[in-house]
Parts: C-alpha cells; sequence; structure tokens
C-alpha cells in the first residue's frame, strides 16, 4: 500500500518505513541507504530504569526475509492466537501476533517490481506509548525490557492498540469458540487461552524465555545464547529473525544489532523498539534515483 | 444610570407578571395531567431508548466485535458519543456558574433546564465509557479503591484515568448546584401539594426550606460557593477529554491545541443544544413570556463567538501540520480533509463554521424556527467534528500496511439513537416532575427592563 497520490505532500511521501540499498553502494558505505537526518533526540526523563540482568531484543534481517510467512504460523501455533475466519480477517481483524508487511517498489517504467517484506511485530518499545495509556497498569515494562500484557488486569478500553505507531495489538472482538475439544488438543499448554475483550499481542515467547530460565537453574548453569528461540525464530528458514541478550555483548543478536545496517522503523518518534532491523542490500549494479517504496 | 441601560433592552419576563402569576405558570402544569404531546413525546423516547437498551445488552453479552472497529480503529462511535455528550453538558455549568458570577441576569429563565439537560447529557455520556469497555463489568478498575491485591492501583499517568475522575467530579458538583438551585422551588411546589406521598418527598427534598431571611441567606452563600467551585469544572473537564487524543502519539490526536479547541467546542455545542431544547420548551410548554427572543438572541451571540473559536481551531490545526514539516502529521491532515472520511469533514466545517455565520443577522436571530434549524445542524456538525478526529486520526496513521477503513454497524448506530432516546426520555421525565423554571430566581428580574416608578436614573 501506498499513500494516495492526491494526498501525498510534496516530498514528503514515500514514508521512510523500510530501508533499502545496493551491493556497489553498501561496499562503499556500509551505512548507506539509512536517513542519516534523524537525531537522537534528548530525553525529558533521565535513564532511570535500568536493566540488571536479560535485556530481551531482536534483529531482523531483510536481507534473508524471503516472506515465507513460516513466522506467522509458528507464532499462532505457539501462542494458541485465535482463528478467526474469512470473515473476521476481511474485516480486518485477524488475530496474529507478527505480520509480512510488504512494501513494492517500480522502476521508471514500471516494468520490474521490487518488494520488500518487512516482518512487523511487537517493538517492545523501551519508551512504550501503549503502557503510558492504559489505565489499569494492564501492560507494563519490565526490567528484562519486555512490554508484558497482562490479560487478567485488562479492562479493553483498546487505547493500548490505538495508540501503538506499529498497530501489532490484537484485541479479542468475541469469545473465538473452543468447544472443540479435538481441536484443543493443539493448544499449547504453555500459554494462556485469552477470553473476549482483552488485549494480546506479541509477548517475545515469554513462555519459552521462563522454560529456558528454569532448565539453566535445574542444570546450574547460566543462561547461554540460544536457549532461547522464539518461535518465529525457530520456524525461520532463512534465519532472518535472530532473538536473545543485548545485554550480553557476545550474543548472536548484540552482534547483529552493532552492524552499520541496522535501523528501527519510525525510528524519529523515539519510542526505541527492542527490535532492529537489517536493511536490505540488493546485489545490483547502482540504485535508479526515484525508485521508493510507499 | 443602571436603569437606563436597562429601560432600552426589552424586558426579561414579558407579558407583565406578578409574582404569583409566575407561579401559577410554572406550577399549574406539573399539577395537572400530562398532555398527549407529551405522551407522545415520551413513549417515542422510551421506544427508541429500549432499542437501544437492546443494542447494549447484545453488544455485551456478546462482543465488541458487534461494532464495526478493527484492529487499526479502535475507537468510533462509542468514544465519538462521549465526547459529544460531554460536550453538550458543558453549556448547563456555564450557564448556571459562569454567567451567575458575571451577573447575567438573563440565565434566570433558562439556568434549571441548561443545568438539568447537563445532568442527563452526562449520564449519556457516562455510559460509553463503560460500554466500550471489552469487559465493562471490570469497569471499577479504573478508579483506585482499596484493595488486597498486593495492592493493585491504577495507572495515574493515564489520560482514562484522568477522565473517570473528571466525569465523576463534573457529575457530582453539577448534581449538588441543580439540587441546591432548585430547593426554593421544590419548597414552592410542596406548599402547594395536597398531602400525600408527592407532598412528602417534595418536603423531604426542599430541607425545610421557609423562606426565612437566614435560609435564604444561607442559600444564597452555598449557591455562590458552588458557582465558584463548578466554573473551574466548565473548563477542566472538556480539557481532560481531549488529553484522551493530546496525550497519545497517532498524527491528528497529538496536538497541544486541543483543550481549548475542545472547550470552545463544547460550549459551541452545549448552547445549540441548549437552544434546541428551549425553543421546543417554550412552544410544548407555552413558556413564551419567559423564554424571549432577547434569551435566544444571548445564546446566538455565545454561538457566533463559539463558532468563531471552533472556525480559528480549524484553520490552526492545518497551519500546525503545515509549520510542523512532519510528514505523518502534514498526511493526517489531507486525510481529514481529502480522504475516506472526508465527507465528514466538510459536514463539520459546513455545520460549525459556516451555517452560524447567519446568525449573525438579526432578522434570523429573531426568527426562532431558522434559529431551531441551526442549533440541530451545529450539533450535527459537533458530532461530526468528534468522529472526524477520532475515526478518521486511526484509520491511517504511520505505517500504510495497518491503514484500514470505519463502518458503523448498526449495532453501534442504535446505541447511538438510545443514547438520544435517554436523554429525552429523561427530559421529559424532569420537565413533567420538577421546576423548569428557576421559579424563585424569575421572580427577582420580573422587573428587570421595566421602568420603575420614580426611578432616579
Amino acid at each position: 500500500m501506498s499513500v494516495p497520490h492526491h494526498l501525498a505532500i510534496g516530498n514528503a511521501e514515500p514514508r521512510p518505513i523500510v530501508q533499502e540499498t545496493t551491493l556497489p553502494e553498501f561496499l562503499k558505505d556500509p551505512a548507506a541507504g539509512g536517513h542519516k537526518h534523524h537525531v537522537q533526540e534528548e530525553d525529558l526523563w533521565p535513564r532511570d530504569h535500568p536493566f540488571p540482568g536479560h535485556r530481551w531484543g531482536m534483529a531482523i534481517d531483510l536481507n534473508a526475509c524471503t516472506g515465507c510467512s513460516g513466522c506467522v504460523i509458528a507464532c499462532q501455533v505457539e501462542n494458541n492466537v485465535p482463528v478467526v475466519g474469512k470473515d473476521e480477517v476481511r474485516r480486518k481483524r485477524a488475530m496474529h501476533w507478527i505480520r509480512i508487511d510488504r512494501y513494492y517498489s517500480v522502476d521508471a517504467d514500471e516494468a520490474e517490481v521490487d518488494i520488500v517484506h518487512q516482518p512487523m511485530l511487537c517493538q517492545h518499545c523501551e519508551h512504550a506509548p501503549c503502557e503510558t495509556v492504559c489505565p489499569v497498569l494492564a501492560t507494563v515494562h519490565t526490567e528484562e525490557g519486555l512490554n508484558h500484557q497482562i490479560y487478567n488486569r485488562c479492562v479493553g478500553t483498546r487505547y493500548c492498540a490505538n495508540n501503538c505507531p506499529y498497530k501489532v495489538r490484537r484485541f479479542n472482538w468475541f469469545d473465538y469458540p473452543r468447544e472443540d475439544r479435538m481441536a484443543n488438543l493443539v493448544l499449547n499448554p504453555d500459554v494462556t487461552v485469552r477470553s473476549r475483550g482483552v488485549m494480546e499481542k506479541c509477548s517475545f515467547c515469554i513462555q519459552r524465555i521462563q522454560d529456558a530460565k528454569s532448565e539453566a537453574k535445574r542444570e546450574g548453569r547460566p543462561l547461554a545464547d540460544g536457549d532461547v528461540q522464539a518461535a518465529c525464530q525457530q520456524s525461520c528458514p532463512t534465519k532472518a529473525i535472530v532473538f536473545g541478550d543485548v545485554n550480553d555483548p557476545a550474543s548472536k543478536v548484540s552482534l547483529l544489532l552493532q552492524s552499520e545496517r541496522v535501523y528501527r522503523v519510525l525510528e524519529e518518534i523515539n519510542v526505541r523498539p527492542a527490535v532492529g532491523y537489517l536493511r536490505l542490500v540488493r546485489n545490483r549494479p547502482e540504485s535508479e534515483d526515484g525508485n521508493h517504496h510507499g | 444610570m443602571a436603569s437606563a441601560d436597562v429601560v432600552l433592552q426589552q424586558p426579561l419576563i414579558q407579558g407583565n407578571k406578578q409574582l404569583s402569576e409566575v407561579t401559577e405558570d410554572i406550577c399549574v402544569p406539573m399539577e395537572r395531567r400530562p398532555t398527549a404531546l407529551w405522551w407522545a413525546a415520551f413513549l417515542a423516547s422510551v421506544t427508541v431508548l429500549l432499542v437501544g437498551m437492546a443494542a447494549v445488552t447484545y453488544q455485551v453479552s456478546t462482543g465488541i466485535g458487534t461494532w464495526g472497529l478493527n484492529n487499526t480503529v479502535g475507537w468510533a462511535f462509542d468514544i465519538t458519543n462521549f465526547v459529544f455528550w460531554i460536550g453538550i453538558g458543558h453549556a448547563g455549568t456555564l450557564i448556571s456558574a459562569i454567567l451567575f458570577l458575571l451577573r447575567q441576569r438573563w440565565r434566570t429563565s433558562v439556568n434549571r433546564s441548561a443545568e438539568a439537560m447537563t445532568l442527563i447529557a452526562v449520564m449519556c455520556a457516562g455510559i460509553f465509557p463503560l460500554i466500550h469497555m471489552g469487559r465493562p463489568w471490570l469497569a471499577y478498575w479504573v478508579f483506585p479503591y482499596p484493595n488486597f491485591r498486593s495492592p493493585l492501583w491504577i495507572n495515574f499517568r493515564s489520560p482514562l484515568a484522568w477522565d473517570a475522575f473528571a466525569i465523576s467530579v463534573y457529575f457530582i458538583i453539577s448534581l449538588m448546584f441543580w439540587y441546591v438551585g432548585m430547593v426554593p422551588d421544590l419548597a414552592t411546589v410542596r406548599d402547594r401539594l395536597k398531602p400525600g406521598l408527592r407532598r412528602r418527598l417534595f418536603a423531604f427534598f426542599s430541607l425545610g426550606w421557609n423562606g426565612s431571611y437566614r435560609t435564604c441567606q444561607h442559600y444564597e452563600t452555598v449557591y455562590l460557593l458552588l458557582a465558584g467551585l463548578a466554573t473551574p469544572l466548565v473548563v477542566s473537564v472538556h480539557t481532560i477529554g481531549s488529553f484522551d487524543f493530546a496525550t497519545s502519539m497517532i498524527p491528528g490526536w497529538h496536538t497541544t491545541l486541543f483543550p481549548p479547541y475542545f472547550v470552545a467546542g463544547a460550549i459551541f455545542s452545549g448552547m445549540a443544544m441548549v437552544l434546541t431544547l428551549m425553543i421546543l420548551a417554550r412552544k410544548l410548554m407555552r413558556l413564551e413570556d419567559y423564554i424571549t427572543h432577547r434569551h435566544v438572541g444571548a445564546m446566538c451571540k455565545i454561538v457566533i463567538a463559539t463558532s468563531g473559536m471552533v472556525g480559528l481551531a480549524y484553520l490552526t490545526e492545518f497551519f500546525t501540520a503545515l509549520y510542523s514539516g512532519n510528514q505523518y502529521e502534514q498526511f493526517a491532515f489531507m486525510n481529514r480533509a481529502l480522504g475516506p472520511l472526508g465527507w465528514g469533514y466538510w459536514i463539520m466545517v459546513g455545520c460549525n463554521v459556516l451555517i452560524p455565520q447567519l446568525l449573525w443577522s438579526k432578522r434570523v436571530r429573531s426568527h426562532l424556527g431558522i434559529v431551531f434549524v441551526i442549533s440541530i445542524l451545529i450539533n450535527v456538525g459537533m458530532w461530526f467534528e468528534r468522529f472526524v478526529i477520532i475515526a478518521g486520526s486511526l484509520q491511517r496513521d504511520y505505517l500504510p500496511s495497518n491503514w484500514s477503513g470505519y463502518v458503523p454497524t448498526s449495532i453501534e448506530l442504535a446505541t447511538l439513537a438510545g443514547s438520544f432516546g435517554l436523554f429525552f426520555t429523561c427530559f421529559l421525565l424532569f420537565c413533567r416532575f420538577l421546576p423548569v423554571i428557576a421559579m424563585g430566581e424569575v421572580k427577582g428580574v420580573l422587573n428587570d427592563g421595566k421602568p420603575k416608578k420614580g426611578a432616579q436614573g
């Protein structure tokens, strides 16, 4: 989707949501294709929320992502995400916690179409806009950098979803039927089934984090990098998604997030997402000007 | 020279009334059987209310999915109706508190019913934050009540929590103000009633009023103090209501202009609603002597002023978007005027900025039929203002992959209609059982505008 032409404003569209570059440009400057005008804003508040132990983060390599949607289905299975049916999907009420956003660009003569796949899930923002607006504190930040959704506390005002710039929160519009006891056998017993009227969203597979921590504790060893695998990460055939502890400088995710290719979606609104995307590098001679995504 | 100025104006109350005639005019309709017209209006309102109740029952028992909302547009009719009704309520407080402190004595004819309108509108408004919740049976969680769950506390940073306080305070103060102002009139009614349940009720609620100097003095002190307490509420309630949007980060919501913009809009819509009700009431209840062209004219002037304020706000919004250099903000406003809900924007501009300009003409102001139509159009426009801001901004925000549309379902339309049903049902009951004009106060202004015998300039 792109901004409709009659509503586009001058040179401001398209929006800097996905970033890409070409191989020759990348070889010249690894940071090519980024938006350098995004200066890091000063914070109004002191950064007095330390993350002493683990701090979970994710890196998604757009070069590796093929848009196969394996992550979407893995997440759905792992997290008991309801299947709502065609009608509800048409009403834009799909419950997926992760989705694949596609951005297209065409060259001048519209002969070739380029596509970028950008998996979009809860960004577990450090400055999460959803957390400040919930009247009952049903969504809060943990000292491990996770944005928790507390189903039991949620009264369903949907204010958090309205205020989410990525629109990754999902509301239980109905009591999605779970009468079929046979079908219920596929449910993951480690994950709560949500009732109607509550908000839900990506938890960074918190049940797997807890499980890995318990296992490490039982074996009397520290949690190692790679012990926790998010469901989307585990099922990604191209290993585009890497999840781990960004407080551990040697973890794979930390190393990836130090890449010059890293950008954060909507960086300019300063919500500080915990998910970093690695810019797409196309193996083609030179980028044509005016080849934009919308 | 005060009386010389006054002589130039029309008298506030027409018909050369004696004090006893005022009492008769207001009390006799309450003591008679209701007219056929009243019954027709009441049954129609109750029917619409029942339709709305059926819709809400279905929605609460089935889920918010019965509305047209989706993952992108999380609020539409629900919060639009909420802000709309809260706005309606503002005129009552303005008339009763601010105009009282400013010694605008024309308010006496309309303040009672405007305050009743406020209370009823706040009740209508209060329903929507409740039913818009996914789990409304847990709504009490937004209040910081003592509990033993560690204890669980509310999020004092959330504008929705502020809203819960703002609305409850507003309702309580408005109720007190309305009730205290009514005590002398309740006593008047009490004294006319035959012994029985009704008389006992009026006797209880008139708090032993006996018209003595001491009682009057207490009454006036309390009324003045309450007016002082209520005055900041005129500004605070809608300011806090606007914080729901202003403190968020959605383009089209995130703007510091909202508090004054919303307050002006609230007074604008509230005055329009008072006009609608007053023009109806003076015809249906034969109050032509009490609600005169002078009252309508004064309210029309407030409408023109506030229409100018909201018009300025509409322009300022666009200027802010342009000046911000923020492409999301700029797009939000292009989309507001020319996007899928652009028709709503132009209804808003037409009804709120263009049509009220007709009221500059004295001929229009003194033609009650036209004023009545304009007052209804203004409220249509003000409803659309909130709809355009809420649903229009949500439907297309940062990531185009999230964009969606919004179409209300029949359940939402029935709920909106039901809130009007509730409003008119309560208002008709009020007209039937309580003195619609503040007799005690009107008696004090009977001589306003009349040349006084032997008055020395």
